[in-house]
């Protein structure tokens, strides 16, 4: 019996993959835990070894193809006392075309909810926004990934001014954890590419104290659940000096990182902390969806005088749109943006729950339901009269968010809009968000818990009475 | 690495009459300030907490004297003589005790959170240790500046527990960052002596895991602080990193004005009072050494005594802040 070699997922959201380099050839005989290839993704180059032991019989993929979907064949080992020679390549093609995945990892991804795990939502990103103001007609446009449009803004920040720099860990020679920073230490030196050791709270505070003293520090936390170490200095330092010193000690200083739910990490990596820090006077909080966005958003967030939390989402990091190719693109703070307009229903979202509203708002235009959808981009301050505005016309609201519901920022808005449109309202505000429990690890619970594209079509339904 | 005790103050040389009669005056500004502050509180003039540092005098005017203008300094809640020490007026002190606009903060800090960056203080910090780690940043911009400025960051032996202490510690040194550690060791955290909250005791020897030199001083001798201070200071300017300083010290009044001293004896407080105080200390090295006479000396109790009272006066004179400050300084206005 021959063993085909597979092609691993690396991450808890790899997809595919480059195959950069086989180190055995056909015909070699390798055991179990010897390196046999090198893989790349957008984040992070790995090598694969033999899980079983055999010899090498054919190698399917060539060295150098990119695209290649996990759980692929790449390679086919003969057992003991099989003829290498005899055996046959598998059916399934193991590169970038049109190849069904296979089979089990189609059945991780047959939610719509839970793209990261198989294909990825098809949302038409080219299509115009419906409104935009900042974007002049006939802009050329760049296709950007959101990763490299934060590493950009940063970039050109750190070109602009030289107090701005950048610290975390890994954020250096290991070009990011999620590859954000890729590239800066080359460019910038480790003066200002700042590797830290594991110490959340105590760089977050020194981040702070630079920032008192003078420097614009951007202060990467890996992900947002391990700034719970260091909340203290974002709160009580960060955010409350300028008030507590009569306003003699700005804090001009960025705290940034993926926040919410990756995939399959279980509940300690998985949390939603948009309304935490939305609550807080002296902060500012920012959630962009896509990349021009996120690119325009940090660079206001690096200039801007006072503490920014800048919430990034790790599962659209690799996702790509189109930015404007213009010398500074940078966006104002504070401002929603309608990313469509419509007339039954408003939907607010943040963050990667914009592209599950979008598709909602899709699917609802085939049920006839006109769905308005505003990007709240910012959560503090919270751009209300957009959402007022919104609702005044459409007379219902969905606020979706990706975190959980209670005391959240659908409730912010929901009250917001109960307050300022009363009488506008034709049906109850209607929220969604994450179920009220930890984020389950296994695969069904987790979809089962997490907010996505049904859910809004639901309550948008329900709103606009439809069902 | 060198982690010891120097609490041995007759090798060096002694201090000239000026620098005495200077820390004398210093000292009993703080003393007398204090005292005022304590009165105003008993008054209902200053409320919420507040927390007296009498008895500690020496450590930050010790400090001070070895410091350059444009060194940072940070501390935590117990700050008022921090201030003063670095030049700040006594007035804009005192009045932001009674949470008056002419506060150093406009009324919004109160006794914990005053700052100023004309004199390079940075707070007055109300959660204990956080200035450990904001210390460590200001000495890092200094370092990025490479402006050979150096940061002092004080805090007391409970702050010492905390962890973020432990985590600055490994990055000033890692860095070789400019600042100096001054940990007040006043022998409790709150009611909590010293050896009931702490394994190693010796708090100088902190930083040897790390590689951090310390050193434990004499903190009632200001003379003897401000040699270590010397010490310390130029091994950071020059450098070579972090430095601490443990001051062994003492608080005479309780850890804030709601203190039940039920933890010390009475006893224990007068004997440090009446054998170890820092002002009486100079007072005998200024008379025994025939730099001043108590005639002099009087003078200068009166000048300060007429400061104090007139910061207090100023406090109570000053206004509330105006209804409209509620919502100001919440953010910068880009």
């Amino acid at each position: 019996m021959s063993i085909e070699v597979l092609m691993p997922a690396l991450s808890p959201t790899m997809e595919e993959g480059t195959l950069a380099k086989w180190l055995i050839k056909e015909g070699d005989s390798v055991e179990s835990g010897d390196v046999i290839a090198e893989i790349e993704t957008d984040k992070a180059t790995m090598e694969v070894e033999a899980v079983e032991e055999g010899v090498v019989a054919k190698l399917l993929v060539a060295e150098g193809t990119e695209g290649v979907k996990v759980n692929a064949a790449i390679a086919i080992l003969a057992e003991d006392g099989e003829d290498p020679a005899n055996l046959e390549a598998p059916k399934a093609a193991p590169s970038n075309d049109k190849a069904e995945p296979v089979a089990e990892a189609e059945e991780d991804a047959a939610t719509e909810d839970a793209p990261e795990t198989g294909e990825p939502v098809v949302i038409d990103h080219a299509a115009p926004d419906a409104s935009d103001p900042e974007i002049a007609s006939g802009t050329a446009m760049k296709e950007t990934t959101v990763r490299d449009a934060l590493r950009d803004a940063m970039a050109e920040e750190m070109r602009r001014d030289d107090t701005v720099f950048v610290m975390g860990e890994e954020v250096a020679e290991y070009q990011g954890a999620y590859k954000v920073t890729r590239g800066l230490l080359d460019e910038f030196g480790p003066k200002r590419v700042v590797d830290t050791p594991i110490t959340e709270h105590g760089f977050a505070g020194l981040g702070v104290g630079a920032a008192f003293n003078g420097l614009k520090p951007v202060v990467e936390f890996m992900t947002f659940n391990f700034a719970m170490q260091a909340i203290d200095h974002i709160i009580n330092s960060a955010a409350k000096t300028l008030y507590m010193s009569g306003g003699q000690m700005g804090c001009p200083i960025v705290f940034r990182g993926p926040n919410g739910a990756a995939s399959r990490v279980g509940a300690q990596h998985s949390q939603d902390y948009s309304a935490w820090y939305a609550n807080v006077p002296g902060l500012k909080v920012i959630a962009p969806y896509d990349a021009a966005d996120a690119k325009g958003l940090l660079k206001a967030a690096i200039r801007d005088p006072n503490p920014v939390v800048f919430l990034e989402h790790e599962l659209i990091y690799g996702e790509t749109f189109d930015v404007p190719d213009v010398e500074d693109w940078v966006l104002p703070i504070g401002k929603a943006k309608v990313r469509r307009e419509g007339t039954d229903v408003t939907i607010t979202a943040h963050s990667r729950m914009v592209g599950f509203a979008l598709e909602a708002a899709d699917i609802l235009a085939q049920e006839g339901i006109s769905a308005e959808v505003i990007d709240l981009r910012t959560l503090r301050p919270l751009d209300t009269d957009t959402v007022v505005q919104s609702v005044k016309k459409t007379n219902r609201i969905v606020c979706a968010e990706e975190g959980w519901g209670r005391m959240g920022v659908g409730a912010e808005i929901a009250a917001v809009v109960t307050a300022e449109a009363f009488d506008y309202l034709d049906a109850p505000p209607v929220r969604v968000h994450q179920e009220d429990v930890p984020l389950p690890y296994a695969g069904n619970l987790e979809k089962l818990s997490l907010p996505g594209t049904a859910d809004i079509v639901k309550a948008a339904k329900a709103v606009c009475y439809a069902e | 690495m060198a982690a010891k005790r120097n609490t041995k103050s007759s090798a060096a040389k002694a201090a000239g009459k000026d620098e005495l009669l200077k820390y004398y005056r210093d000292m009993l500004m703080m003393r007398r300030f204090e005292e005022k502050a304590g009165q105003l509180y008993g008054m209902g003039l200053i409320a919420g907490f507040c927390h007296l540092y009498i008895g500690q005098e020496a450590v930050v005017t010790g400090i001070q004297a070895a410091m350059e203008e444009g060194d940072q300094v940070i501390t935590g809640y117990r700050d008022h003589a921090h201030m003063l020490a670095c030049g700040m007026d006594p007035n804009g002190v005192m009045a932001e005790l009674t949470g008056r606009e002419g506060g150093y903060s406009r009324g919004k800090g109160g006794s914990m959170h005053m700052f100023s960056r004309e004199k390079q203080f940075y707070g007055g910090h109300g959660i204990v240790g956080a200035q450990v780690a904001l210390g460590t940043g200001l000495a890092f911009a200094d370092r990025y500046k490479d402006n050979k400025k150096v940061a002092v960051a004080y805090f007391g032996d409970g702050a010492a527990n905390q962890g973020q202490v432990y985590e600055s510690f490994n990055m000033a040194k890692l860095w070789d960052l400019p600042v100096i550690y001054v940990i007040e060791n006043n022998q409790y955290a709150m009611g909590t002596a010293v050896k009931r909250a702490s394994s190693e005791t010796h708090l100088y020897k902190r930083g040897a895991s790390f590689g951090i030199p310390g050193e434990e001083v004499d903190g009632m001798d200001v003379e003897a602080v401000k040699r270590a201070a010397e010490k310390a200071v130029k091994h950071a300017r020059d450098g070579k990193g972090p430095f601490i300083l443990e001051m062994k010290t003492y608080r005479y009044r309780g850890h804030s004005m709601s203190d039940p001293a039920k933890y010390r004896t009475r006893e224990e407080v007068d004997d440090i009072r009446s054998h170890h105080d820092p002002i009486d200390l100079i007072k005998k090295r200024l008379i025994e050494g025939k730099h001043a006479s108590e005639e002099e000396l009087k003078e200068i109790d009166k000048e300060v005594k007429k400061i104090v009272a007139d910061a207090a006066q100023f406090a109570k004179d000053s206004p509330e802040p105006d209804p409209s400050e509620l919502y100001t300084d919440v953010l910068v206005e880009a």
